[in-house]
């Protein structure tokens, strides 16, 4: 029995932060559902959720509470167990990816030195909850939506392992704790360093997680739901959770391996160690906004909710500014790492997945015929031609001895070439395939 | 201790989805449980100190192939395939056969015995880090088999293309 | 510690489940599967024993064994559909075109 306590302690912090995160996910999930209608709402100028708690705060709560109290309806001749365990196996594999992922210097579950690949791997694992979530409903509009979808997920995953790939040979090593190292050593991020690939990750990442103009396995006006049709209630918003996790995780993917983690912008220069106050000061503008808009609220209640969200953020403005100000070598001090690094990390992340927003309410959907070749026939030689040219611009640059700047600009440049190539010949086909055939009228 | 939890559940549980794979009545059920033994056995490789197996294990072999399967079987989806029998008329002699094998080989392992040195296994140490050891190893001693390995991955994917696109229809119609 | 032995038995166990798995069922996707579990037995063996001499050359074996695995997937299935396509079974006793 002691031995097994023994053997057991060095996994106690870790099984707290899996608690943490598991017990945070599904919150932070709902707000960033807020986030994205409130996103929506002001991109097609209207105001969006503002009932529910001050400016909408607590609409995620209030559609927490409804899915639960759902009826759990279960189609007739559904194979009941794989039905119950699909969107099970979504949540599961969602939550699991995160756990390779340091949020912070301090704030990671397990650091495996094949960390990237392992949330890869467990993205291609996702898979099967859309899969068999559609075949278990027995129903031909999910099954439809299920092989679209997982065709899809299946073709961009390639494109988006090559890409990180791309970045992965400026880093050295699968870690991420290694790789926000190296990024902190070289002082620059590698979306300087590999730009086509972030981008190439980017519009993968968006075909991964079923976001649109990539959505038409689930898009209203089609296929009803897609794999979702027959899922209500809260089976519904466990597919839900597990997409926008799966946003969050790549979100956090590219953070680490792009954006330079947890690192503040221009980290290794000390005379841009004003940017330390910068998060303390935008909680602090939050606040402050949050007590302008106290008195234009309508209800004395949300009035007081404000109120109430603007002192929370004060208090984040505190604890962000306490390592700041307290005595350097004490505790407080030695928290400094950890929460900035942690605020760096997951403004970095927001920011990606505004970019997703972003890009949800301007684009047109794609044709499932148009997403496939963009897959195969554009991503993947362009993301293949991306790894050849940072292999060629790294030996430029440690060999050859080119300078760095030099080095990397040639490939990239050669690489938008390429690009501009693939996009050339396959605008050339679509021309084809769209023209009128003779002897059509 | 909690080494040995972990081999126990891995190796149980890859036993026990592989008898499910085979006597499963559903194919679909089969599928997962096949999963299921993939990553019990991705499990075993990251106990024996493989990390870069587990991870090719759990991309490849469960994220891709296992896909090819699931997607092929919900494509031939026959429900009157429930109702089948499952095993063939000669089980009993297959049944026996297998285990006339298994046991050939028990005693093979156990009479040779003294030949291997089966106990205590090398220390870890020589297989980390092994992403790096087996890509140096790939492309210096074995770059050869690595190329045809390629060139083997690109003619099973024309052929599986090939065989199963659908046939053209004649001339005429526009697709 | 685990023996090497241990392994061993693990992986005769799931060679041996897989081998029942292809001699007995009758649905060939079934069968297939059974292939893909007396590869999975394969690699374990292998992985074991590069682990009890201490080089990476049983890794190396077990990815070439997966990528023919994958390969070998892949066409089968094609096969099948094709098959499917023209003859609406799965079962192989009832694949007998080429019986006299």
């Amino acid at each position: 029995m002691t031995g097994l306590l023994e053997s057991a302690k060095p996994f106690l912090l870790p099984m707290l932060y899996a608690v943490v995160i598991v017990l945070v996910l599904p919150l932070v999930a709902g707000y960033i559902v807020l986030m994205e209608r409130k996103v929506m709402a002001d991109m097609q100028v209207r105001l969006g959720p503002m009932r529910v708690g001050p400016h909408g705060l607590l609409q995620p709560i209030a559609d927490a509470v409804k899915l639960l109290l759902k009826e759990d309806i279960i189609p007739d001749e559904a194979d009941k167990l794989i039905f119950w365990i699909a969107p099970v196996l979504s949540v599961t594999t969602a939550m699991l990816a995160l756990s390779a992922i340091a949020i912070g210097p301090v704030f990671q579950i397990a650091d495996l030195n094949v960390g990237l690949l392992f949330v890869l791997g467990v993205s291609a694992l996702g898979i099967y909850g859309i899969v068999l979530g559609g075949w278990a409903s027995n129903s031909h509009y999910s099954l439809l939506g299920a092989l679209r979808s997982a065709a899809q997920l299946v073709s961009y995953e390639t494109a988006a392992g090559m890409a990180l790939v791309g970045g992965l040979l400026l880093a050295g090593s699968l870690s991420t704790k290694e790789i926000v190292a190296t990024q902190a050593g070289d002082g620059v991020w590698f979306i300087f360093g590999a730009p086509v690939g972030f981008f190439i990750y980017l519009v993968a990442s968006i075909a991964e997680t079923n976001r649109a103009p990539f959505d038409l396995p689930e898009a209203e006006s089609e296929l009803v739901a897609g794999y979702m049709t027959e899922y209500s209630g809260f089976r519904w918003a466990l597919y839900f959770l597990a997409e926008y996790a799966n946003m969050i995780v790549v979100a956090a993917i590219a953070t680490t391996l792009f954006l330079g983690g947890w690192l503040r912008p221009f980290s290794s220069t000390p005379a841009f160690n004003f940017l330390d106050y910068a998060p303390a000061a935008l909680m602090l503008v939050i606040a402050a906004y949050c007590f302008w808009r106290v008195p234009k609220q309508p209800v004395q209640v949300q009035k007081g909710f404000l109120a109430v969200v603007g002192l929370l953020f004060m208090g984040l403005a505190a604890i962000l500014a306490a390592p700041l100000f307290a005595s350097a070598g004490s505790l407080v001090a030695a928290a400094k790492p950890g929460l900035h690094g942690a605020f760096w990390f997951l403004l970095k992340v927001t920011l990606y997945i505004y970019v997703f927003m972003w890009l949800r309410f301007t684009f047109p959907r794609y044709r499932f015929d148009q997403l496939m070749r963009l897959g195969w026939q554009f991503l993947i030689p362009l993301s293949i031609a991306n790894v050849m040219a940072i292999g060629i611009a790294l030996v430029l640059h440690r060999e050859s001895g080119w300078g760095r700047v030099p080095a990397f600009l040639l490939m990239n440049v050669l690489t938008l070439g390429v690009a501009a190539l693939l996009a050339s010949a396959g605008e050339k086909k679509e021309k084809a395939k769209n023209e009128p055939m003779v002897g059509e009228a | 201790m909690l080494e040995q939890i972990l081999f126990y559940f891995f190796g149980g549980l890859a036993i026990l989805s592989a008898v499910l794979v085979v006597t499963a009545k559903n194919v679909v059920h089969s599928a997962v449980f096949l999963i299921t033994a993939l990553l019990a056995t991705a499990g075993i490789f990251l106990q024996l100190h493989a990390e870069f197996l587990f991870i090719v294990q759990l991309i490849l072999y469960a994220g891709g192939i296992m896909v090819l399967f699931v997607f092929v079987i919900m494509l031939v989806n026959l429900d009157v395939s429930l109702h089948q029998v499952q095993f063939n008329r000669q089980w009993w002699l297959g049944l026996l056969l297998a285990l006339v094998l298994g046991a050939h080989l028990v005693i093979a392992i156990a009479v040779g015995r003294s030949g291997l040195p089966l106990g205590q296994p090398a220390p870890a140490a020589s297989l980390e880090p092994s992403t790096q050891l087996v890509g140096r190893t790939l492309f210096t001693s074995y770059m050869v088999p690595f190329e045809i390995a390629s060139v083997l991955l690109l003619v099973a994917m024309i052929g599986a293309v090939v065989m199963a696109k659908k046939q053209r229809r004649e001339a005429g119609a526009k697709q | 510690m685990i023996p090497t032995g241990y392994y061993l038995f693990v992986s005769l166990a799931l060679f041996t489940i897989g081998v029942i798995g292809v001699v007995t069922r009758r649905n060939v996707i079934v069968i297939l599967m059974s292939i893909e579990l007396i590869l999975n037995a394969v690699n374990i063996n292998l992985v074991a024993f590069s682990r009890l001499v201490g080089s990476v050359e049983g890794h190396v074996f077990a990815i070439f064994v997966i990528t023919d695995a994958a390969a070998e997937a892949a066409v089968g299935l094609g096969i099948i559909i094709a098959y499917f396509r023209n003859r609406e079974t799965l079962l192989a006793d009832e694949m007998d075109i080429l019986k006299w």
